[in-house]
C-alpha cells in the first residue's frame, strides 16, 4: 500500500488560535480504500486538523494535496462538492422532519420550479441502500433509532462523487449492536474505494476496523502506524507521552482507602425518595470519604437520582439525612450550602459559562454561596483561578480566555475546579468523563481518588462499568428508573453488574 | 531617532484602541465623536458653553440635558437585555409614573389675595416615593411573569406597554393633568450650581450601578444568566431572583423618568409621556455593544448609545438641508450604518472582501 499515492496529503500543517498553537507542522496521509484512525488526547489537534481539510478554519501553514492538486478549501461546502464528506460529532438533524427531508434539506431537486418530492424520495432510498438500511423514507426521523440517524446523516452527506467520508466520533451514542451495523457499512464503503478517516475515543473500535493509526500529541505529530503493527500499550503510551505503570497502579489504592474510612459516619442518607414520572422510591446512604458508583443504561434514573438529591428537581416525598440531621434541598443553593457539588452530564449546557472567562467560570459556584454583596476582591480571584489551572493542569493560554475556546476535556477540569473552589463534603460527578480521551480519563479518577482519600465524598456516575468498578468502593444498580441493587467488596465485577442490570439476578 | 518616536506613539494609540475595543466602547465612542466633529463644522460656535444667568448654556449641555430620559431608561435596559430578556413596557411605565405623581401633588391651581400659592394635595416626597414604588413594582411584576411563570420577555411586557397607558389614563382620569406646584418643576427643570439637575440624577444612578457593577458580584450573575440560566442555576446561583431585580429596576429607572417628564412639561398625559421611548432605550443599549441575546454588557456603552441618539436628532435638526419630514429617514439610515459598521461579522465580511481584491491584484 505504501507505494500507493496518497488521495490526501497534508504537511507541514500549521495552526494557532489566540495563545494556543493548536498545531505545529503536522503530516497526515489518507490512502484509498483504507479506514484510517486519528488519535491523540483531547487538545492534541484531531479536530483542528479535520477542520483545515474540510475548509472550516484557514491553515497558517503548510499544504495540502488531494487527488494529487495542490489545493485549500475555502468552506465546508466547497470541500463536499469536491467529494469530502463529513459527518461531525453533534448531528445536526431535524427529528421533526422526514428521513429524505433530512437528506435532501438544503438541496432540493426541483422540477418546474417545485420540489420533486419523487425523486427525493427514490433518491435518498438508494442513498440509504448503499449503506446497507432499507426504511420508509417519509417517516419523521425522530421515528428511528440512534444508530439510524447516524446512518441518515451519513447517507445525507454522502453523494456519488464522495471520495472521502470523515466521521467524528460516529460511534459515541450507540450501542454495542449498533456499532456492529455502522462497521459493516464501512467495510463496504470501503471495499468500494472509500477513504475513510475515523475519529473516537474507544480503543477496541479503533482495532476492530482501522488500518492504519496516526498519533497526535499537543499539536505535534507523533507517528504514523499500521494498526496490526501497534500494540494497544504502546498507543496510548504515545498518545499520552508518559508511563503507563503508574495508571495501573490506581485501584488498589481506592480498595485500601475504603477500608481504612469504614467506620466513619454517614454524610447523606436518603431515605424513600420519589418523584412521580423520573425516579420510582430509593433509599441510599453516602459515608464521608468513600466514592459511590451509580451504573446502568442512559435512562435508567443514574442522573434522575443525582438531580433529585442536589434539588434540582423536587420530590414527591422522602426524606435526606445530611450528616444524621433532616434538612430540606429545594435548590442547588441550598445543596451548595451543606456542602453538596454536582458535576453535570451535560457540561455545554448545563456547566460552563461559555463566553465567561476560566477565571469566572472557576469561581462562579463560590461567589454563589458567597452572595451577590461578598463580591471576592479581584486578587483573591485571580489566586484561586490560577492555583487550579495549575492543579488540575488546565491547558488554557490564561485565567481570562473564555472557557468556550478550551477543548472538552479542558472545559471538565474548569468545572471540577468551580467545584473544588466550595470546598464540598459531597461531589456528584455525571459522566465525568465523557467524550474525554485516555489521559484526561484517567486523570479525572485519579483526582477522585485523592480527593476522597482526603474525606471527600464522590457519588461516581459513568456509563463506562470498568470506569466505575475502578473509582468505587460501592454501586448502585439502576434499572427502569429503579434503584435495584447495591454491590460491594468481591461482587464489584463487570459481569456481575451486568447481569444486574439484565435482571438476571 | 523620529521613526522611533512615531513608532511609540503608533504603539501607544494601537494600545489604546485595543484598550477600547476590548472595553466594547472603541465603537459607540468613535460615532459620538464623528457626530460632534459633524456638527463643529457646520456650527462653528457648537464646543462654546457660556454662562446665562448663572447657568451653563451651550449646545453640548443642551444635548446631555435632553437625553437623560433615553440614558436613564438605557441604563435600566442593558441589566435586563444582559439577561437576555427585554423590557418594552418602559415608556408605558413612564407615563404611570407621571400619572402617580401629577395625579398626588393635584392639578389645582389655588390663588390668594391676587398672589398664587404652591399647595399640593399630599406632600412632594410621598409624591416621589410614591410614583418610584409604583414603577418599581410594575417593573416586579414584569419580573414575576417571566421569571416564575416563564413568559417570553418580550409578551410578558407587552401586556404592560399595552395595559399600562390604559392605567395611566384611568389614574388622569383621561385628562391631562396640570401641575401648579412649582417646587415639582426643579426636579426636571431646574439647575444646581448652573447645571440642569437631571444631569445629577443620571450621574447618581450611573455611580451607585457603577459602583455595585466594581463592586459585587451583580455583573458576574447577571452575565452568567444571560449566557446560560441553567448552568448558573446549577452553580447555586438564583436566576430566578435575579431576572425579577432586573426588570424591577427598569422599572424604577423609568419610574425616575416619569418624575423628570412630568416635572419638566409640568403636566401628566396618559397617552404621551413617554411614547415609544422603550424603543430609543434598546436602541442606546445596541449602540453601546450590548448584545440583545444577553451576556456581556456595558452600562458606559449605553450611557454613550443614548448621547450618540440625542446629539444625532439635535444634528439632524440643525442641518438646514434635511427637510423636517425627512428627519426619520435620515436617523434611521444613520442608525442602520452605525448598528452594521458595529457588527463584527460584517466587519469581517468586508475585510474578507477588501483582502481579497488585494490579493487579487497581486
Amino acid at each position: 500500500m505504501a507505494d500507493l499515492k496518497p488521495i490526501v496529503e497534508m504537511k507541514g500543517v500549521k495552526k494557532s488560535f489566540p495563545g494556543v498553537q493548536a498545531l505545529s507542522g503536522v503530516d497526515f496521509r489518507l490512502f484509498e480504500g483504507e479506514i484510517h484512525a486519528i488519535m491523540g488526547q483531547n487538545g492534541a489537534g484531531k479536530s483542528t486538523l479535520i477542520k483545515i481539510l474540510t475548509g472550516v478554519y484557514k491553515a497558517d501553514g503548510g499544504s495540502i494535496v488531494y487527488c494529487g492538486t495542490q489545493c485549500r478549501f475555502r468552506t465546508p461546502l466547497e470541500a463536499q462538492k469536491k467529494g469530502i464528506s463529513t459527518v461531525y460529532q453533534e448531528v445536526n438533524l431535524c427529528p421533526n422532519l422526514s428521513v429524505a427531508e433530512n437528506i435532501f434539506i438544503g438541496r432540493e431537486p426541483r422540477r418546474f420550479g417545485m420540489i420533486d418530492w419523487n425523486k427525493i424520495n427514490s433518491e435518498s432510498e438508494k442513498l440509504l441502500k448503499r449503506l446497507n438500511v432499507s426504511i420508509d423514507v417519509t417517516k419523521l426521523l425522530s421515528s428511528y433509532s440512534v444508530a439510524i440517524q447516524q446512518m441518515v446523516a451519513i447517507a445525507r452527506v454522502l453523494c456519488i462523487s464522495s471520495r472521502v467520508l470523515i466521521l467524528d466520533e460516529p460511534t459515541s451514542s450507540l450501542d454495542e449492536q449498533e456499532v456492529n451495523e455502522l462497521f459493516e457499512v464501512l467495510n463496504k464503503l470501503k471495499s468500494e474505494g472509500m477513504a475513510i478517516l475515523f475519529v473516537t475515543h474507544f480503543l477496541d473500535q479503533v482495532y476492530r476496523i482501522t488500518d492504519r493509526i496516526t498519533v497526535f500529541r499537543n499539536g505535534t505529530f507523533v507517528g504514523e502506524y499500521l494498526t496490526k503493527d501497534l500494540p494497544r500499550v504502546e498507543l496510548i503510551f504515545k498518545m499520552v507521552g508518559k508511563d503507563i505503570s503508574a495508571m495501573s497502579a490506581m485501584p488498589q489504592k481506592c480498595l485500601e482507602n475504603v477500608s481504612d474510612n469504614k467506620e466513619i459516619d454517614s454524610l447523606l442518607e436518603i431515605k424513600g425518595m420519589k418523584k412521580h414520572g423520573s425516579m420510582n422510591e430509593f433509599s441510599l446512604d453516602v459515608q464521608k470519604g468513600e466514592v459511590l458508583g451509580f451504573a446502568g443504561l442512559l435512562g435508567s434514573g443514574r442522573t434522575e437520582t443525582a438531580r433529585l438529591i442536589f434539588g434540582i428537581d423536587k420530590p414527591d416525598q422522602g426524606e435526606c439525612l445530611v450528616k444524621n440531621e433532616l434538612k430540606n434541598i429545594s435548590s442547588p443553593s441550598d445543596a451548595i450550602e451543606l456542602g453538596l457539588a454536582f458535576c453535570p452530564e451535560d457540561r455545554k449546557t448545563e456547566g460552563i459559562i461559555d463566553e465567561l472567562s476560566v477565571r469566572e467560570n472557576i469561581i462562579l459556584a463560590l461567589q454563589g454561596s458567597l452572595g451577590i454583596m461578598k463580591y471576592l476582591p479581584r486578587k483573591k480571584q485571580d489566586k484561586i483561578a490560577d492555583e487550579y489551572i495549575k492543579a488540575l493542569g488546565i491547558k488554557t493560554a490564561d485565567a481570562e480566555c473564555e472557557v468556550r475556546t478550551l477543548s472538552g476535556g479542558n472545559q471538565q477540569k474548569v468545572l471540577l475546579a468551580r467545584w473544588l473552589a466550595t470546598k464540598p463534603s459531597l461531589l456528584i460527578l455525571d459522566e465525568p468523563t465523557r467524550g474525554i480521551d485516555v489521559g484526561a480519563k484517567f486523570e479525572i479518577q485519579e483526582f477522585v481518588m485523592s480527593h476522597c482519600k482526603e474525606g471527600m465524598s464522590i457519588i461516581f456516575i459513568s456509563s463506562e462499568l470498568e470506569e466505575v468498578i475502578r473509582v468505587s468502593s460501592r454501586v448502585a444498580v439502576f434499572r427502569d428508573r429503579q434503584k435495584i441493587s447495591e454491590l460491594s467488596g468481591n461482587d464489584l465485577k463487570e459481569e456481575k453488574i451486568m447481569h444486574t442490570i439484565a435482571g438476571g439476578q | 531617532m523620529a521613526g522611533l518616536k512615531l513608532k511609540n506613539i503608533m504603539g501607544k494609540i494601537a494600545g489604546f484602541f485595543t484598550a477600547a475595543s476590548r472595553s466594547g466602547l472603541l465603537w459607540p465612542v468613535i460615532f459620538f465623536g464623528l457626530i460632534l466633529l459633524v456638527n463643529a463644522l457646520i456650527n462653528p460656535g457648537f464646543f462654546d458653553i457660556e454662562i446665562k444667568d448663572g447657568r451653563l448654556s451651550g449646545s453640548l449641555i443642551d444635548i446631555m440635558n435632553r437625553s437623560s430620559y433615553i440614558i436613564l431608561l438605557a441604563i435600566g435596559m442593558t441589566f435586563v437585555v444582559a439577561t437576555a430578556g427585554i423590557d418594552i413596557s418602559v415608556g408605558a411605565v413612564v407615563a404611570i409614573s407621571a400619572a402617580v405623581s401629577a395625579y398626588l401633588i393635584g392639578g389645582t391651581l389655588v390663588v390668594e389675595n391676587g398672589v398664587q400659592q404652591y399647595v399640593s394635595f399630599m406632600p412632594m416626597p410621598v409624591a416621589i416615593i410614591a410614583a418610584l414604588l409604583i414603577a418599581t413594582a410594575l417593573g416586579m411584576w414584569n419580573g414575576l411573569l417571566i421569571s416564575r411563570m416563564g413568559l417570553q420577555p418580550i409578551i410578558a411586557t407587552l401586556i404592560l406597554m399595552v395595559a399600562g397607558r390604559g392605567i395611566a389614563q384611568l389614574i388622569t382620569s383621561g385628562q391631562i393633568i396640570t401641575i401648579y406646584y412649582k417646587p415639582f418643576f426643579f426636579i426636571g427643570g431646574g439647575y444646581l450650581f448652573g447645571i440642569p439637575f437631571s444631569i445629577y440624577i443620571v450621574a447618581a444612578v450611573l455611580a451607585v450601578v457603577m459602583f455595585l457593577k466594581k463592586r459585587t458580584a451583580l455583573g458576574l450573575f447577571i452575565q452568567s444568566v444571560g449566557i446560560n440560566k441553567t448552568a448558573t442555576r446549577f452553580a447555586g446561583i438564583n436566576s430566578s431572583n435575579i431576572i425579577l431585580w432586573v426588570y424591577a429596576f427598569s422599572g424604577f429607572c423609568a419610574g425616575i423618568v416619569g418624575l423628570l417628564v412630568c416635572s419638566n412639561n409640568k403636566s401628566a398625559d396618559g397617552n404621551n409621556a413617554g411614547y415609544n421611548m422603550e424603543l430609543d432605550a434598546i436602541l442606546a443599549v445596541v449602540l453601546g455593544g450590548t448584545s440583545l441575546a444577553g451576556g456581556k454588557f456595558y452600562i458606559m456603552g449605553s450611557v454613550i448609545g443614548g448621547l450618540i441618539i440625542q446629539s444625532l436628532t439635535t444634528t439632524i435638526f440643525s442641518i438646514k438641508e434635511i427637510k423636517p419630514e425627512a428627519n426619520l429617514v435620515v436617523k434611521a439610515v444613520i442608525v442602520f450604518v452605525v448598528c452594521l459598521i458595529q457588527s463584527e461579522s460584517f466587519r469581517k465580511k468586508v475585510a474578507g472582501v477588501i483582502f481579497l481584491r488585494e490579493k487579487k491584484s497581486l
